[in-house]
């Protein structure tokens, strides 16, 4: 008996599974964001899988020569091959165990991946496709004094209960151009998502429930503030003080039949300039917790479709 | 069929040990049982170093707690909040099951850390042990995961609120934070699924992935032995503890190609 060989028997130094990586990275990416960006993806995956398979594979006796006698005196492989494949040029001149082996492997991980990929898709997928809103009526302007905030509370998915109450801040600024403007904030905070309050009483007397929402408007509001970690914002959403990131998230509307909609919520970097006038610097909705503008910005490239 | 009559002491040994032979000629989990409690230990060994078998403990506690909840508790949005009023107060003894659940959470995590620290401060993380480590931290972060997933199932405002605050809170990791605070949420807002995921979270994935973690964690502590504390006489290392078997391989080295004679 020979002693074990001490050397590490390591495949040679190669960059192709670094692409073989980036590969899979944007293929899975693409999975969530376009099927053009996840073909790209596999392209790449494969291209870099075939040059990484080829550069392991280069220069073993195996895949250039199977039929050569086996190397007997030599202490070590000649080349610095995988030490997997020279080992299985012994004496056999086909190597059945080595290949029923891998076989067993290769199809053993194949049923795995059948398998499998099904499954973690039903677990990840779900939460990622079909997301957005519907519109939701919330009641006829009139019930929306100018100038006062209202609080204003609807389901955004009737089926599924209280569970998915939202509450928005709806302000009517006057009309704009001919038109009515709307200032439409949501409670989520702008920094871990507790529901923001606005600092000032409400006239609970003049509640109104119209289906699954209800109105409350306030007298006369300083702002919002949030229970959670004290941020405070003014009253267009700007932070004052306190964690949070951004201003508060906003709902685009729309208005038919002299009701007000409420489409999708956009996050808010800071509003210029108050009421009817105001400029708003929109861009798309982001999680609590992280800038929309900015360097910080720069750690979110890629936002979930939501 | 005996020759010799036996008396009645021998007769009772007899019918506790046949069964006992028998389970042990067939599997050897006997001898593999006393394997694992009778090893040898370090005679100046002390009682911090039983923390971890109370960790193990505490987890046991919380599995078997655990389990019998989930008879009775209702993972959705509607039901969850009832159902718990319902075992607290209407199930026999369910407020002392819940207690011990709701309360060996916390018993739990803090042996955890008690543990990790008498390893600490014992040098025990040293080599060779150092895997056994790096299994315990991931068996405190499995541990901290489930308290984290556990927090939500009452479906009050404590519960609600703190989850929204730590799904946000993971939120904000840089680059994939998005996508995990999604999916843990099941979607953009914690909503009618978010309850079952994280009951199955809860209940399924991470206690298997424990009990994963607590095999190997227990096979490195058979094979490696418990260390003296840090004020031992005894020399350490002097054992054949460290022998390495036969076919071990060192470092990245492996046997090189197999050849006959």
């Amino acid at each position: 008996m020979q002693p074990p060989e001490d050397h590490p028997h390591v495949p040679g130094p190669s960059l192709w599974p670094v692409g073989f990586a980036v590969g899979a990275v944007v293929l899975m990416v693409g999975i969530i964001i376009s099927w053009w960006v996840a073909g790209l993806g596999a392209v790449i995956a494969l291209a870099f899988a075939f040059l990484w398979v080829r550069d392991l594979t280069a220069g073993t006796e195996l895949t250039h020569a199977p039929d050569v006698e086996p190397e007997r005196a030599a202490d070590g492989p000649a080349a610095p091959g995988p030490a997997a494949t020279s080992a299985s040029v012994t004496e056999e001149r086909f190597p059945r165990s080595k290949f029923l082996e891998l076989s067993t492997l290769g199809l053993g991980g194949v049923i795995g991946g059948i398998v499998t990929a099904p499954a973690v898709g039903f677990m990840i997928a779900p939460a990622f496709l079909k997301q957005g809103s519907k519109d939701h009526d919330i009641g006829p302007l009139t019930d929306y004094p100018e100038g006062k905030y209202v609080v204003a509370t609807f389901m955004s998915d009737p089926a599924q209960g209280e569970v998915s109450r939202r509450t928005a801040y709806v302000r009517y600024n006057g009309p704009l151009n001919g038109l009515p403007s709307f200032t439409v904030i949501s409670n989520h905070c702008a920094h871990l998502g507790c529901p923001v309050q606005p600092n000032g009483p409400l006239e609970e007397s003049q509640k109104k429930q119209i289906r699954d929402v209800t109105l409350i408007p306030t007298v006369s509001i300083a702002g919002f503030g949030c229970p959670c970690h004290g941020g405070q914002y003014d009253t267009e959403g700007n932070r004052t003080s306190g964690p949070p990131v951004r201003a508060l998230d906003r709902y685009s509307f729309s208005i038919r039949n002299g009701h007000l909609f409420l489409g999708h919520p956009f996050s808010v970097s800071h509003v210029d300039g108050t009421g009817a006038g105001a400029k708003i610097h929109k861009w798309t909705l982001a999680f609590p917790g992280e800038p929309v503008s900015g360097l910080e910005s720069w750690l979110y490239p890629i936002q979930p479709p939501h | 069929m005996a020759t010799q009559k036996l008396t009645p002491k021998e007769q009772v040994q007899e019918a506790i040990l046949y069964p006992i032979d028998w389970l042990e000629e067939r599997s050897g989990l006997v001898g593999g049982i006393k394997y694992f409690l009778f090893r040898r230990v370090p005679g100046d060994i002390n009682w911090f170093q039983t923390l971890g078998s109370a960790t193990l403990t505490a987890f046991i506690v919380q599995a078997l707690t655990g389990s019998i909840l989930a008879m009775y508790y209702k993972p959705d949005p509607q039901n969850a909040y009832s159902s718990i009023q319902h075992i607290t107060n209407d199930v026999f003894a369910g407020w002392l099951v819940r207690g011990m659940h709701r309360w060996g959470a916390s018993v739990f995590i803090i042996l955890m850390f008690m543990h990790m620290g008498r390893v600490f401060l014992f040098g025990a993380y040293k080599y060779p042990r150092e895997l056994n480590w790096i299994i315990g931290v991931l068996l405190l972060t499995m541990g901290l995961a489930e308290g984290f997933t556990g927090y939500l199932l009452p479906w009050d405002q404590t519960a609600y609120w703190a989850t929204v605050v730590g799904i946000n809170l993971n939120g904000t990791a840089p680059f994939l934070g998005p996508f995990i605070s999604q999916f843990l949420q099941g979607g953009t807002y914690i909503d009618d699924g978010t309850i079952a995921r994280f009951y199955a979270i809860h209940m399924l994935m991470i206690p298997g992935a424990i009990i994963a973690l607590i095999v190997l964690h227990l096979y490195l502590v058979i094979r490696l032995g418990v260390t003296s504390p840090p004020w031992s006489k005894e020399a350490a290392g002097t054992g054949s503890m460290l022998k390495p078997s036969r076919n071990g391989r060192r470092g990245l080295t492996r046997p090189g190609p197999r050849r006959k004679g």
